[in-house]
C-alpha cells in the first residue's frame, strides 16, 4: 500500500497529497473483515439477514444478536467492528426518541439515517477520534412505505433496494441485482435472503456461522421483529438445498 | 520506541483496519491470573485462582458482588474493575429504585461493554485492562457473559479469561455438552478441574489461591443461602469439600498435561475486535 | 433594543416622558418585565379535566372503566376523549384530572415501553408493578419540584399469573387495594365497591364484575355532574389487555315520586 509510512495516514484530520483521507479507508478494511450483512427492499416490506460468524463453540446459540431494533419499526445490522455497531445503534434509538419526543409520531427512517451520517461524519474530522469501523443498514417501514439505507464509515448514506455489506459483499450484490425487488414479497425476500447468505458464506475460508434473519412488514404487524421460528426454519432448509444445487 | 506506525494510539486505525490498542489491551487480560465460568440449567458459577505477590502478602481479591443476582470474576488491572464493579452496582441499584426489579444480566453487561467501547475511539483515553466474567440469574434463568476491553460481550455455556485460559478453553470445549444438565457439585468440580489446567507446572488447587462464585440454589455443602439462590463467594475453607471432590489429574486426563503447558497462540485470542 | 414592535415610533414612555426628555440611561423602562420579578408560578389546578377512574379485582384479573368525558371547568367540552390507556403488553392505566399532563405521560410512557421492551428486544417485559414504581418515582419528583401533574393515576395488571392494582396521585401518594376509585369516585362509588367485591375476589366471574361496574358507573352518573355516560370497561387477563368500545347506559330520569328518604318528609 503507498499510504504506508508516509505520514498521511494517521489521522483523520490529515489528508493525502492526493486529497484522500486514509483513516476512513482503513476503516473500511475493518468493515471488510467482517460477516457479510444484507438488506432487501420489497414491495411491501423489508428484510435484513446477517452471516454471524461463530468463533467458539461455547457460545450460546441464538444469542449475542447482531440485528438490532431501533425502534417499532426500525431494524439495523452492522458489518465491522461489534462494539462500534452497539454504538451506532445506542446513538439510532437517541435520535428516534428524540424525534419521537419532538414531533410526537414515528420517526421516518431518511431523518434517523441522516442523522446518523452526520454523526459517523464528524468522527471523520479530527484527530482526536478515530472514525467509524463499520458499515450500517438500516430497514423501515414508515409513513413514505419500505425504505433501507446504508451508512459508511465516512457518512455518507445511500437509499438502495438491496444491499450487501462486509466480507462477502461482491457475491451478494451480484445475487440481489438479479432479484426484482418490486415484485417480491416481504416472505419471498425472506427466502431470497437467507439463499444469499447462505451462499456468500465460504465454507473453507471461514468459521461456523450462524443465521440471522429480521423483518419488517404487514405480517410483523409493521414492528421490525426476528423472522417468526418456522419460517426461520424453512428458509434455512431451503437456502441449504440451494447450496448444493448450486455447486 | 513502538512495534509498529500504528499501535501508539487508540484512534488510529492500521492499514489493516485493526486497532493495536485495543488488541494489547486484550494482552493485559492475559496478565492476570485465571477465571473460569460455567453454567447449568439451574446455576451459574465462577472459578478464580489468587495470587499473592509472597509469603506475607494475602492473596488478590479476584471476585466481586455486583448486587443479590450478579457477581463477577476478573482478570487484568484490578483498579479498573473496581471502578467498572462500582459502575455495575449502581445501574444494578438504579434499576431497583426505577422499577424496583432485579436487573436483567444482559443489561448490565451491555452497559459496560458500551462504556468500554467509548474508550477505544477517543483521544487521551485508554481501553480498560480488564475483563470479565459475569454471572447472574434473571426472569429467564442464569447466565453466563464474557466482557473484553474492545467493548464487546458474548453469552457463553462456559468460558475461561486470563493467564492460560486456552487450556481451560479446551477443557470447557471437551465438556461442556454435559454442563446443562449437571448439578452444582459436578458443575463445581469441572470448573475447578478446568481451572487446574492454567497452573503453573509445580502448583495446585488450595483453599487459599481457589475462590468460588455462585448463583442458585444452595448445594448438598452449604448452609445459610437465600431461598433465591443470591450471589455468594466461597474462599478458605468452605471450598475444601470441592477441592477433595476433584479427580487427580494422572487418572482423569492422560493428556491434560500438554494441553496446559501450551501458551496460547498469539492469534488465538479469547475475543477479537470483529469477529 | 426594545423588541415589541407596538412600542416603535411612540413616545417611550406616554406618561413620564412623553417628549423624550430623559437622557438615554435613565429613560424609564416600559419592555418586557424580568419573568422572575414576581417569582415563578406553576401549575395551580388543572384545566380540562378527566372525573373518576373505577377498578377492582376478580377472578380472571382486573377490570377498569372511566367515562368519555372532558371538562372545561362545568362545561362539557370533550365527549369522546380516551381516558384508559394501554401500556406495554400487560398493563392499563386510568387516569383523572388534568388530561393534557395525562396525555404527556402517555408519551413518556410509550418512549418507556419502546425503549424497555421494542429495542431491548430480550424478553425482559416491564409488568403493571414496575410501570406503578414508575409513575410514583415520576409523580412524586413532580410534586417535590412543585409542579407536579395534576393526575390520579390506577394502574392495573396481570403478569406472571398475578394480578395488579395500584393508585398513585398528584402528590406522589400510592396505595393498592383489591378495589379503587378516584376522584368524586372516591366517595360515591367505593363504598359500592368494596360491599360487592371484598372478600370475594377470587370469586367474581367476568359478567358478575362487569355487573358490579356498570351499577357503580350508574349511580357515578346519577351523582356526578362531571360525568357522561358513555364510558369504556378495560379487563386485563392472562390472555392481555383489552379496552371495551365506548357504550352507555340504561337511565332513569323521571319524577321521583316513589323515592322516601331525603328531606323534610312527613310520611
Amino acid at each position: 500500500m503507498t499510504s504506508i509510512g508516509t505520514g498521511y495516514d494517521l489521522s483523520a484530520s490529515t489528508y493525502s497529497p492526493d486529497g484522500r483521507i486514509f483513516q476512513v479507508e482503513y476503516a473500511n478494511k475493518a468493515v471488510e473483515n467482517s460477516g457479510t450483512a444484507i438488506g432487501l427492499r420489497v414491495k411491501d416490506g423489508v428484510v435484513l439477514a446477517v452471516e454471524k460468524l461463530v468463533h467458539s463453540k461455547l457460545l450460546m446459540p441464538g444469542s449475542n444478536r447482531r440485528i438490532e431494533t431501533i425502534d417499532k419499526h426500525i431494524g439495523m445490522t452492522t458489518a465491522g467492528l461489534l462494539a462500534d455497531g452497539r454504538h451506532l445503534a445506542d446513538r439510532a434509538r437517541d435520535e428516534a426518541t428524540g424525534y419521537r419526543q419532538t414531533y410526537r409520531i414515528p420517526p421516518p427512517l431518511k431523518a434517523v439515517a441522516d442523522r446518523l451520517g452526520l454523526y459517523v461524519q464528524a468522527y471523520t474530522l479530527y484527530s482526536s477520534v478515530r472514525p467509524f469501523g463499520i458499515s450500517t443498514i438500516l430497514a423501515a417501514v414508515d409513513k413514505d412505505g419500505p425504505e433501507l439505507f446504508v451508512v459508511e464509515p465516512s457518512g455518507v448514506h445511500y437509499g438502495y433496494n438491496g444491499a450487501a455489506v462486509g466480507k462477502g459483499r461482491q457475491l451478494a450484490k451480484t445475487e440481489l441485482e438479479k432479484l426484482k425487488f418490486s415484485e417480491l414479497s416481504t416472505r419471498e425476500a425472506v427466502f431470497e435472503a437467507a439463499r444469499i447468505i447462505y451462499l456468500v458464506h465460504d465454507d473453507a475460508k471461514d468459521k461456523e456461522f450462524e443465521l440471522e434473519i429480521s423483518w419488517i412488514g404487514a405480517e410483523s404487524s409493521g414492528l421490525h421483529e426476528p423472522v417468526p421460528a418456522d419460517l426461520f426454519a424453512e428458509a434455512e432448509r431451503k437456502a441449504k438445498e440451494a447450496i448444493e444445487t448450486f455447486e | 520506541m513502538f512495534r509498529n506506525t500504528y499501535d501508539s494510539d487508540n484512534t488510529v486505525f492500521s492499514p489493516q483496519g485493526r486497532l493495536h490498542q485495543v488488541e494489547y489491551a486484550l494482552e493485559a487480560v492475559k496478565q492476570g491470573s485465571a477465571a473460569v465460568g460455567l453454567r447449568s440449567k439451574t446455576h451459574s458459577i465462577l472459578l478464580a485462582l489468587k495470587r499473592s505477590t509472597g509469603e506475607l502478602a494475602s492473596y488478590q481479591q479476584k471476585m466481586f458482588r455486583i448486587d443479590d443476582h450478579i457477581g463477577i470474576a476478573i482478570a487484568g488491572l484490578t483498579s479498573d474493575a473496581r471502578v467498572l464493579s462500582n459502575f455495575m452496582r449502581q445501574q444494578a441499584m438504579g434499576e431497583r429504585m426505577l422499577f424496583n426489579r432485579p436487573m436483567p444480566v444482559n443489561r448490565i453487561v451491555s452497559a459496560i461493554a458500551e462504556k468500554a467501547q467509548v474508550n477505544t475511539q477517543e483521544y487521551g483515553r485508554r481501553p480498560y485492562g480488564v475483563g470479565f466474567l459475569v454471572i447472574g440469574q434473571d426472569q429467564s434463568g442464569p447466565h453466563l457473559y464474557e466482557f473484553s476491553p474492545s467493548g464487546i460481550s458474548y453469552e457463553y455455556y462456559a468460558m475461561s479469561i486470563g493467564a492460560r485460559s486456552q487450556s481451560a478453553k479446551t477443557y470447557l470445549e471437551k465438556h461442556y455438552e454435559s454442563f446443562m444438565d449437571s448439578n452444582l457439585e459436578d458443575l463445581i468440580r469441572h470448573g475447578l478441574h478446568a481451572l487446574r489446567e492454567t497452573l503453573q507446572q509445580d502448583k495446585e488447587l488450595t483453599i487459599n489461591n481457589t475462590s468460588i462464585g455462585i448463583v442458585g440454589p444452595a448445594g448438598e455443602h452449604e448452609k445459610g443461602v437465600s431461598a433465591e439462590g443470591s450471589f455468594r463467594i466461597l474462599e478458605g475453607e468452605k471450598v475444601d469439600p470441592y477441592l477433595k471432590m476433584m479427580i487427580p489429574k494422572e487418572t482423569n486426563e492422560g493428556a491434560g498435561r500438554t494441553a496446559a503447558a501450551a501458551d496460547p497462540a498469539p492469534g488465538d485470542e479469547d475475543v477479537q475486535m470483529a469477529e | 433594543m426594545d423588541h415589541f414592535p407596538t412600542n416603535w415610533g411612540r413616545p417611550r414612555n406616554e406618561k413620564h416622558d412623553a417628549y423624550n426628555t430623559y437622557p438615554l440611561h435613565d429613560r424609564p423602562y416600559n419592555g418586557p418585565k424580568d419573568s422572575f420579578a414576581e417569582g415563578v408560578q406553576r401549575t395551580q389546578q388543572p384545566i380540562v379535566t378527566g372525573t373518576s377512574v373505577l377498578a377492582f379485582k376478580y377472578k380472571d384479573g382486573i377490570m377498569m372503566a372511566a367515562d368519555n368525558l372532558a371538562s372545561y371547568g362545568s362545561l362539557a367540552r370533550f365527549k369522546d376523549i380516551q381516558r384508559l390507556h394501554p401500556v406495554g403488553s400487560y398493563t392499563v392505566i386510568g387516569a383523572g384530572g388534568d388530561m393534557s399532563d395525562f396525555q404527556y405521560i402517555q408519551g413518556m410512557l410509550e418512549d418507556l415501553i419502546i425503549e424497555e421492551e421494542n429495542t431491548a428486544a430480550d424478553g425482559h417485559k416491564l409488568g403493571p408493578a414496575e410501570i406503578h414504581e414508575y409513575l410514583s418515582l415520576v409523580m412524586y419528583q413532580r410534586r417535590s419540584k412543585l409542579n407536579p401533574l395534576w393526575n390520579s393515576l390506577l394502574v392495573g395488571g396481570f403478569k406472571d399469573g398475578q394480578r395488579f392494582l395500584a393508585y398513585v396521585d398528584l402528590l406522589g401518594t400510592t396505595y393498592t387495594s383489591s378495589t379503587i376509585a378516584t376522584g368524586y369516585g372516591a366517595y360515591i362509588a367505593q363504598p359500592l365497591l368494596r360491599k360487592a367485591v371484598e372478600g370475594k375476589e377470587d370469586l367474581l366471574t367476568e359478567e358478575q364484575a362487569r355487573e358490579i361496574m356498570e351499577q357503580s358507573l350508574r349511580v357515578l352518573f346519577y351523582r356526578d355532574a362531571r360525568s357522561l355516560n358513555k364510558f369504556q370497561i378495560a379487563t386485563i387477563t392472562a390472555a392481555g389487555a383489552t379496552i371495551s368500545e365506548s357504550r352507555t347506559l340504561k337511565t332513569e330520569w323521571a319524577f321521583a315520586e316513589g323515592i322516601r328518604g331525603y328531606g323534610a318528609q312527613v310520611q
